[in-house]
């Protein structure tokens, strides 16, 4: 598989680190309570098909990357710097 | 025999080779198949499952049969296609699954036996007793399983992995490959066009059918020599490409000195990643067999076999060659024959209307029923429109019609579409994206159909990529049609054989459709149909046909098997090239490595990084001497330990304090300038990640020190909070562990030491404990950290990298000189045991602040990384284990890590697990072993006594629980 | 005083030369790490030109001449190599030292590309990878900087901790293309 670092362009997957679902990105308040905590750290869809997850670019640029990717195809639809997420 | 005035072999050049310890003569250009056929070897190998006497089916990598070993010793290279295998002088190969010779083979019993032996003979029989298993059946059946042998002792052999990139793969070097490449090459495209021959063109090699005026080969040639003459072109011959992944990437296995001797240096295989804006599949086809009563003796081979023998390779396979078809195809391999001066004793063609294309007797509406001869085909059987006949012939080519060959655009979830028009399988279109399929493996049979197909493909393909398209004419060549009329097996008593390799017959497909494997994935588990090496390549889709008519579907409701990559074997050594020994993984070494080598320490691995276990002197027989020896140097004199593994992460900028104080779970924004603080840090589950000491050397500046273990992790973590929970933070992150060489320097001569060394001396007031700052050492500019991994009077003096062999030299010498000396990581681990300080041995990933005895470091002024959960009930309420220390109060003085902790006098069962040992170690402080470990609500339990069993290694004792910290409680040694 | 000796990462190797393919430890003078703050990307370009008369370089690309480079190092950071950075630097950047954190070999001759290909995960081919060209990647299994530096000529840089491998992985695949002449 290969990713589309936007800032490296086209590489293979071995230089990447993959940490999981995006949901990562959604970071709730300290008092949003246990079931916003818990869907946070512990809950995840599992889809067949469209996912966003993250990445790090940390054989190259180090990059943290938010990726929508098939789970069933492979197909990468998307790669975006988390830093450009917007939240 | 070798036929004269045909071929593309150079027989100026004789070469001399071995075949089962005999001598035989061949040719430049020859494979060990064709070499095998001229010398009329015919019987080369025996089948896996009966002992069947097997010859050479094929003249590709499809070949079912004909699989050698080549080579012994180091170099045992087992399974070997002879059809692929290129001899060259000094080449050695040996049949293979024969005992004790491939003419007389003792395992041949099974053949007898056959009768017991069908489909799921092994499901059925070994099931019980099942004590059998173990004892009798596996050794047995392992005896007997498996194709080949791995060699004696490890392959001494180098393989490697190498990337390439370009704008168009190109898969197969046939007519429609050549005319792929020919176009996207003149367009400017990068082209790369890989084929698994060593002599590109394809069938054009094989066939006598001619292409812009000349003949196929020579066309061929040419093509060729153009495409090799471009700088935008790379030729990889002898390149299987093997499977399609994702993204455009290909895999491709060169085969770099198969062919020849290993030069020096040089690698056996080469295995590549291709990754390719777009791809072009010209695979070709595979003819496939009919499958009738003894149609595996040796002698019947694909009739495109026969005929690629004869016209590449001047070979007749037989004196007086039959044919049998079902298509006008294999009719070329009768007339080619008859014009080369081969008898043709007959053509027997199943279709009533079939029409002779040359001067051979052709018996039309008739079949095949049998085959005679003892090692070797004698005769035929045939039943016509009018009755039985019986004809001598050594040589049977038979062929069933052509199958695409679809593998590479089923890699990717991909599946073949059926047509009824050929009646095989073709690729259904978008199967892998960026891949056009041309050619015959796309169902087109003709030469001119092919070179069309190849250009169309190439110029498709360039226009996805925006790019321009050069006109390029096609050449004239053979438009024929492809006629066909399916014929899978021919109806009849007797083992009539799909699949050679795995003894598979259609009596067993059959079979297995009857006890309800119907589908085919079953089928081909029950009957082994398909497996092995050649993954059926000649035979699936006349199995799967047969396994249709068993089950009254269609052969498209039937579907086929998965197919997956590898096209063809890859051996594990070339998937895993580059990884041997060294090439494993990198090695890390500090600067005080060479010292440290001369200095003889053994040394442990840390991570990818080798740190030394201890520094043995003379005198001391075993590792424990010397570490008492290490430990008594910082207890009493001064103790010197290279600590630069420590991960060392620069922070710069007005954020800077925000940012540890996020991800610490304790204030560094309080911290002054000049001073370090031990830091703790959590995942956001909670648990603790990682600790470690940062130190702030200026208002914006700080340098954080991790675990070697986690050094990475914690810089990722780090990158993370920054990129994606606070971006809008001007923080900076830098790793700067490779810069600094850093050195503790611990004991109560620390200080002295330090003042010979430094350029401005150092004194308690200036430099109190967890004081940090910039000295001169020697004129060099270093840092100095008044901090400590031991509990005694420490430093951790860094300097630039380059300075650390030297700076370690000095150091040594000088703790040497006033009774101390250097300490491995042996002696760090017993200081830090008795100190109670934790590593990862403790921090395991699982285990929490309040796990520790480190709730107070959870501040309650701010939000970090981990607060939230680590408040949830599980995490704090009782019975969880606590830190603690333990000692030996039983008979047996000893401590293990690993171990678990029980009741006293309960048995030593989970039920009763009252906790584990973490950490151990020999404090000749303290005369006893002292242990580290967490013991349900442990901190309340100091003074129990309970009993330690460690159920591996067989060690039991009572252990005392106490507090982790066992030596200068008060902490008077670290500040003094 | 006793003085410290400096050692290089590579101590000093000789040029090793296989095939057509030479590697030596080459001295990329002072290197530092500049990482401009928060929307001072532009001020730290200006202050780099003005300071050392080289443009900041664009992601995957290196600019200035042997003996004082600017390579693009990674997200948001450029390693200044060769000259001691400007103070003027400071002010919209992280500078950090890294003069002894990294080795340097430079590969060149005409196989280097061939052997580039035996390590390195990227299209280091002349049509796609020119001069000045510089990419942050895998040098076989380390994390790494491949800059090419002339139309034969790259520079490779490591973690100082692993010259050794590096040396490893480079020898044995110009090995490798030397012996298929």
């Amino acid at each position: 598989m290969r990713l589309q670092c936007p800032i490296c362009g086209a590489r293979d997957v071995r230089e990447f680190y993959y940490q999981g679902a995006a949901v990562m990105l959604e970071r709730p308040d300290p008092d949003a309570g246990e079931a916003a905590w818990d869907d946070y750290l512990h809950l995840r869809d599992n889809p067949a098909g469209e996912h966003a997850e993250l990445w790090s670019h940390d054989a190259g640029c180090g990059a943290w990357l938010k990726v929508r990717r098939n789970t069933a195809t492979h197909e990468v639809y998307s790669a975006v710097l988390t830093r450009e997420v917007k939240r | 025999m070798r036929v004269a005035g045909k071929g593309l072999i150079d027989r100026t050049q004789e070469v001399k080779f071995r075949f089962d310890d005999t001598l035989y003569r061949g040719f430049e250009g020859d494979t060990l198949a064709s070499a095998l056929l001229a010398n009329d070897v015919r019987l080369v190998a025996r089948s896996f499952k009966y002992h069947r006497p097997r010859g050479i089916l094929t003249a590709g990598s499809e070949e079912p049969n004909a699989l050698v070993t080549v080579g012994s010793g180091a170099a045992t290279d087992p399974n070997v296609r002879a059809t692929v295998q290129e001899i060259y002088s000094g080449l050695e190969a040996r049949s293979q699954n024969a005992w004790p010779s491939v003419a007389w083979d003792a395992m041949a019993i099974n053949d007898l036996a056959a009768p017991f032996l069908g489909a799921g003979f092994y499901y059925k029989t070994f099931m019980w007793p099942r004590a059998f298993w173990e004892k009798l059946y596996e050794p047995v059946i392992r005896r007997a399983a498996g194709l080949g042998a791995v060699g004696p002792v490890k392959d001494a052999d180098h393989y490697e992995k190498a990337y390439a990139f370009c704008d168009l793969l190109v898969i197969g070097a046939g007519p429609a490959g050549l005319m792929a490449a020919l176009v996207a090459a003149r367009s400017g495209a990068e082209v790369i066009l890989a084929d698994e021959d060593a002599r590109m063109g394809g069938r054009l090699n094989a066939e006598t059918l001619r292409v812009d005026g000349q003949n196929g080969s020579d066309w061929a040639a040419s093509v060729i020599a153009e495409l090799d003459a471009m700088d935008n072109v790379r030729l990889m011959s002898r390149t299987t490409v093997t499977g399609a992944y994702d993204g455009g990437t290909y895999g491709a296995l060169e085969r770099v000195s198969h062919h020849c001797d290993i030069p020096y240096g040089g690698v056996k295989e080469t295995f590549w990643r291709i990754v390719a804006g777009r791809s072009v599949l010209a695979a070709g086809a595979i003819e496939r067999h009919i499958a009738f009563r003894n149609n595996d003796r040796p002698g019947i081979m694909a009739a495109s076999a026969v005929r690629a023998y004869l016209n590449r390779w001047g070979v007749s396979p037989g004196k007086a060659v039959t044919v049998f078809a079902n298509n006008d195809d294999a009719h070329r391999t009768a007339a080619d024959l008859v014009e080369a001066g081969v008898h043709v004793a007959a053509v027997i063609d199943s279709r009533i209307d079939a029409v002779a294309q040359g001067d051979y007797r052709l018996i039309a509406g008739a079949t095949v029923t049998g085959s005679g001869g003892r090692k070797g085909l004698e005769s035929i059987s045939i039943a016509t429109q009018s009755g039985s006949e019986k004809i001598m012939t050594d040589c049977l080519g038979v062929s069933g019609g052509w199958n695409p060959t679809v593998h590479m655009t089923c890699h990717m979830n991909g599946r073949p579409t059926w047509s009824e028009d050929i009646a095989s399988f073709v690729p259904t279109p978008g199967s892998v994206s960026g891949m056009h399929v041309a050619g015959a493996c796309n169902g087109v049979f003709s030469t001119a159909g092919c070179l069309a197909a190849g250009a169309d493909a190439a110029r498709v393909a360039l226009r996805e990529m925006k790019m321009s398209v050069a006109d390029v004419d096609l050449p004239e060549a053979d438009d024929s049609a492809y006629a066909i009329s399916p014929l899978w097996a021919v109806p009849g008593k007797g083992r009539a054989w799909l699949d050679f390799q795995n003894d598979v017959t259609v009596k067993d497909v059959k079979q297995a459709a009857q006890e309800n494997f119907a589908s085919v994935e079953h089928m081909k588990r029950y009957t082994t149909q398909g497996m092995a090496t050649d993954q059926g390549k000649n035979s699936n889709v006349a199995a799967l046909a047969v396994l249709a008519d068993a089950t009254g579907r269609g052969i498209p409701e039937t579907g086929t098997t998965t197919f997956r990559p590898p096209f063809t074997p890859v051996a594990l050594a070339a998937l895993g090239a580059g990884a041997q020994a060294k090439g494993f993984a990198p090695e890390r070494k500090t600067t005080s490595h060479a010292a440290t080598i001369a200095a003889d320490a053994p040394m442990i691995e840390a991570g990818l990084w080798y740190r030394p276990s201890y520094f043995p002197i003379a005198g001391e027989t075993n590792w424990r001497q010397s570490c008492d020896r290490e430990i008594g140097y910082v207890r009493n004199t001064v103790g010197v330990c290279d600590v630069s593994t420590l991960g060392k992460i620069d922070i710069q900028g007005p954020d800077a304090a925000k940012l540890l104080d996020f991800v610490y779970t304790n204030m560094f924004s309080t911290l002054k300038v000049g001073r370090v603080r031990y830091g703790l840090m959590l995942r956001e589950d909670g648990c603790v990640m990682d600790d470690g000491t940062t130190a702030r050397l200026g208002e914006n500046h700080y340098v954080m020190t991790t675990t070697t273990a986690a050094a990475g992790q914690v810089m990722r973590h780090l990158e993370f909070v920054t990129q994606a929970l606070h971006p809008e933070w001007d923080a900076r992150i830098m790793s700067v562990t490779e810069q600094w060489a850093q050195f503790a320097v611990a004991g109560p001569e620390a200080r002295d030491l330090l003042n010979g060394l430094l350029d401005a001396p150092i004194d308690n007031e200036d430099w109190p404990f967890m004081a940090c700052g910039e000295v001169g050492v020697q004129g060099i500019k270093g840092r100095l950290f008044r901090i400590s991994f031991s509990g005694e009077h420490a430093y951790e003096l860094a300097v630039p990298s380059r300075y650390g062999d030297a700076l370690f030299h000095l150091l040594r010498a000088r703790a040497e000189a006033i009774g101390g000396g250097p300490y491995g990581m042996e002696a760090l681990n017993v200081l830090r045991i008795e100190k109670g300080f934790i590593t990862h041995a403790e921090i395991d990933g699982r285990v929490n602040a309040h796990d520790i005895g480190m709730a107070r470091m959870l501040s309650p002024k701010k939000d970090f990384i981990g607060k939230t959960m680590a408040a949830r009930p599980g995490l704090t309420e009782e019975g969880r284990g606590q830190l603690v220390g333990m000692k030996p109060v039983g008979t047996v003085k000893q401590l293990t890590a690993g171990a678990h902790i029980y009741t006293d006098g309960a048995e030593p069962v989970r039920a009763n697990d009252e906790g584990y040992v973490t950490s151990v170690g020999f404090s000749p402080t303290l005369g006893h072993f002292v242990g580290l470990g967490f013991i349900r609500d442990g901190l309340a339990r100091h003074g129990e006594v309970l009993q330690m069993v460690d159920h591996l290694r067989g060690v039991a004792t009572q252990v005392e629980i106490c507090d982790p910290v066992f030596f200068d409680p008060e902490g008077g040694r670290t500040r003094g | 005083m006793a003085k410290l000796i400096a050692k290089t990462p590579l101590d000093g190797m000789a040029v090793l030369t296989i095939g057509t393919v030479s590697i030596e430890e080459v001295d990329l003078g002072v290197l530092t790490s500049v990482a401009p703050y928060v929307d001072q990307a532009s001020d730290a370009g200006a202050a780099l030109k003005s300071a050392h008369g080289m443009a900041w370089p664009a992601p995957n690309r290196a600019t200035g001449k042997e003996g004082a480079r600017a390579i693009w190092f990674g997200r948001d950071m450029v390693l200044l190599a060769g000259p001691a950075p400007d103070a003027s630097l400071a002010t919209h950047a992280a500078l950090t030292d890294q003069s002894d954190a990294w080795c340097a070999v430079q590969v060149s001759g005409a196989g280097a590309e061939d052997v580039l290909a035996r390590l390195v995960p990227v299209d280091v081919g002349f049509a796609r990878f020119k001069r000045g060209h510089t990419a942050r990647t895998q040098i076989q299994h380390m994390n790494g900087s491949v800059t090419r530096v002339g139309t034969d000529t790259f520079v490779l840089m490591v973690f100082r901790s692993m010259a050794g491998t590096l040396l490893h992985d480079l020898r044995r695949a110009m090995e490798s293309v030397a012996a298929r002449g």
